[in-house]
């Protein structure tokens, strides 16, 4: 059974359509992300599926339920996770925590657990103000599964983060999930929705332009493997002439050959010992992007 | 009832946990209290500064009564410089010297401070005329007698307290209301809450009852100064001064729920709970008694809920009126906060856009 089913939702703020028919469905246990830049529409999107906000047009049903009005009894089945600010004033880590449990009646046992989950055990006793961003960020998240919910929403949860707090995230969001739950992130970053979801949906002018697993998307691209080395090991000229090579580019720093038979290009330069400095790069979610709007992936 | 009581926990917590905003809500108010108190109660029982050259017979043959009145208007000291005296009482540094030669009394007064001189010598002169009356050994033919027209016990501190307890509670319901309101929809800790299982009603039932164990610190702490340190007497139905202080809580913080619900930030709802609460503390009698004021003021401040409280709890704290003279101004109140509520109602927002 779909745990979401999202069918042509459409919300217009004045002139512009933030929401502009957007239809898809998520299965019991997956990994969903939906992917574009900032001002795509998905924060909007996540909030008429959360049941905070009226469509102007279609419907979101969580678990077979309309989100909107505000269904008390679908409360307790889902856990979202807002930015990272959403807290009382001066309270400690983990007297947000008991707060969050009191008010969704689950017992207090569950603080331990959830601080252990998300790594704060030694910053209960801290205020919030005074943690991290990164910190901050795992708080929110542990609050919104205190309670245990089927179905989690993250709406950019690595936004502002360093890279080291960034992968620690990920370790935690991938534990969630493998428990079994639910989890839909909204994200710009291209490499997290690509390391972390089953499927993606790309969205862009509130529109859904595609929805697929991460390497069906790159598969489906047919798109060019980009094999790069150092400068004046080989020439540019050398370059074009190996089979294969479709497109040859040197901006001075990095040769870079585009090909679609890399493992042809590749021997050829190993039989010209010109491999120093090689590195492979394959289609990223990013191509996908450039392929299907037309235009570079800003974030 | 549970969430109720979690979310006043956790914004009792806040509140507590924030030294500027407890300074701002109960010490800042009780500053006033101290200042007023004393400088009130000071020029109340101002003395003159009188030296006495060598032995006056007058003053100190006085009998106890009339030397207890004198007492009571004149701080006395002992010389037996006359140059001296008379040099102190040029400079300013007493307000005059008297010496005695026979019959004949010499009250040396500086013609700098005039008012000084006449209320110096004016009561000299009764306390001369009254010694003559008493030498003549027949009852004076009149008596004076002199009665303040306020009832007695209406010191300053017994109007001063309960009108700066009502801007205290105005301040703390007012700011506490709007504050909470904006700062939880900036930070979307509304939304989160809103994405619970808790009520609307939870929520706001948790700021009444923390505002209203605010209001009831706040109350404790000015009685206590003010009877410690200034002589403050509860007389009459003060027990009333509670059920009062929440209505009064009730009908501020709807006027910050309606300055919360129509501002944006918190720079802006304090702005407009300043605009509200300052003029408001001014013309319902809190820093002056209202009868002391044109007519056109007391007739502005029946438009202001903190009029009726200051009413109220005069009424019952310090003019030793019965329970009864309470009601009203809670009616009224509860009144207030029903109308501005449901106006704060319509203009109330979940999100910040």
């Amino acid at each position: 059974m779909a745990v979401i089913d999202v069918s042509d939702l459409r919300k217009s703020y004045g002139s512009t359509r933030a929401v502009d028919g957007v239809s898809f469905s998520v299965e019991s246990g997956e990994f969903f992300g939906i992917l574009g830049p900032n001002g795509a529409g998905k924060t909007t999107t996540l909030e008429i599926i959360e049941g905070l906000r009226e469509p102007d047009g279609g419907e979101a049903r969580l678990f077979g339920i309309s989100s909107w009005p505000r269904q008390a009894r679908l409360l307790p089945r889902i856990g979202v996770q807002l930015q990272a600010s959403s807290f009382f004033e001066r309270l400690t880590a983990g007297e947000q925590l008991s707060t969050f449990a009191a008010l969704y009646g689950v017992p207090d046992s569950r603080v331990g657990e959830m601080l252990e989950l998300v790594g704060l055990r030694d910053r209960a006793d801290i205020q919030t103000e005074k943690l991290s961003g990164g910190q901050m960020q795992r708080l929110s998240i542990a609050c919104s599964l205190v309670h245990d919910p089927e179905l989690v929403f993250l709406d950019e949860p690595s936004a502002g983060l360093d890279p080291q707090a960034r992968r620690n995230l990920w370790d935690l969001l991938r534990s969630i999930n493998a428990d079994g739950r639910t989890v839909v992130l909204t994200t710009h970053y291209l490499d997290e929705a690509e390391i972390l979801c089953d499927r993606v949906a790309i969205m862009d002018h509130g529109r859904i332009l595609a929805a697929e697993t991460p390497t069906a998307f790159i598969r489906g691209l047919d798109a060019p493997t980009h094999i790069s080395v150092e400068p004046g090991v080989v020439t540019a000229d050398n370059a074009t002439d190996v089979p294969g090579v479709d497109e040859v580019t040197d901006d001075g720093d990095r040769l870079t050959l585009a090909t679609r038979e890399p493992a042809q290009v590749l021997t050829a330069l190993a039989e010209r010992n010109a491999l120093d400095g090689l590195a492979v790069r394959g289609a990223t979610l990013e191509d996908v992007f450039l392929d299907l709007t037309g235009r570079e992936y800003r974030a | 009832m549970k969430a109720t009581w979690t979310l006043a926990v956790a914004m009792w917590r806040g509140f507590i946990r924030e030294k500027m905003g407890v300074f701002w809500i109960i010490v800042f108010p009780l500053m006033f209290l101290v200042l007023f108190g004393g400088i009130f109660n000071d020029s109340s029982q101002s003395k003159s500064e009188l030296l006495e050259i060598d032995d006056v017979a007058l003053i100190d043959d006085l009998p106890d009564a009339a030397r207890a009145h004198f007492d009571d208007a004149f701080d006395v000291e002992q010389t037996d410089d006359a140059e001296d005296a008379i040099r102190q009482v040029r400079d300013g540094d007493v307000d005059a010297a008297v010496e005695q030669d026979g019959d004949r009394l010499v009250l040396h007064y500086s013609a700098a401070d005039m008012t000084t001189a006449a209320t110096v010598q004016g009561l000299f002169g009764s306390f001369v005329d009254g010694a003559n009356v008493a030498a003549t050994d027949q009852p004076p033919a009149y008596q004076l007698e002199t009665q303040q027209v306020e009832d007695e016990s209406l010191d300053v501190i017994q109007y001063l307290t309960p009108g700066l307890l009502g801007w205290a509670v105005a301040m703390n319901a007012t700011f506490g209301a709007a504050l909470t309101l904006v700062q939880w929809r900036t930070t979307k800790l509304l939304r989160r809450l809103r994405l619970a299982p808790v009520s609307t009603q939870s929520i706001v039932s948790a700021r009444i009852v923390v505002t209203v164990a605010i209001a009831l610190v706040q109350l404790a702490i000015f009685v206590a100064i003010g009877t410690a340190a200034f002589g403050l007497e509860l007389v009459g139905s003060w027990w009333m001064t509670p059920p009062l202080l929440l209505c009064g809580t009730l009908a501020f913080m709807a006027i910050g729920l309606l300055a919360g619900a129509i501002s944006k930030t918190a720079e802006a709802a304090s702005g407009f709970a300043n605009f509200i609460v300052l003029p408001m503390a001014f013309l319902s009698g809190t820093f002056f008694p209202l009868d002391q004021t044109p007519e056109w003021i007391q007739h502005l401040s029946l438009a202001f809920p903190l009029r009726y409280l200051n009413e109220g709890m005069l009424d019952v704290m310090v003019r030793g009126q019965g329970p009864s003279a309470a009601l009203a101004p809670m009616a009224v109140m509860l009144g207030f906060a029903a109308v501005i509520g449901l106006i704060a109602t319509r203009f109330f927002r979940w999100e910040a856009d």
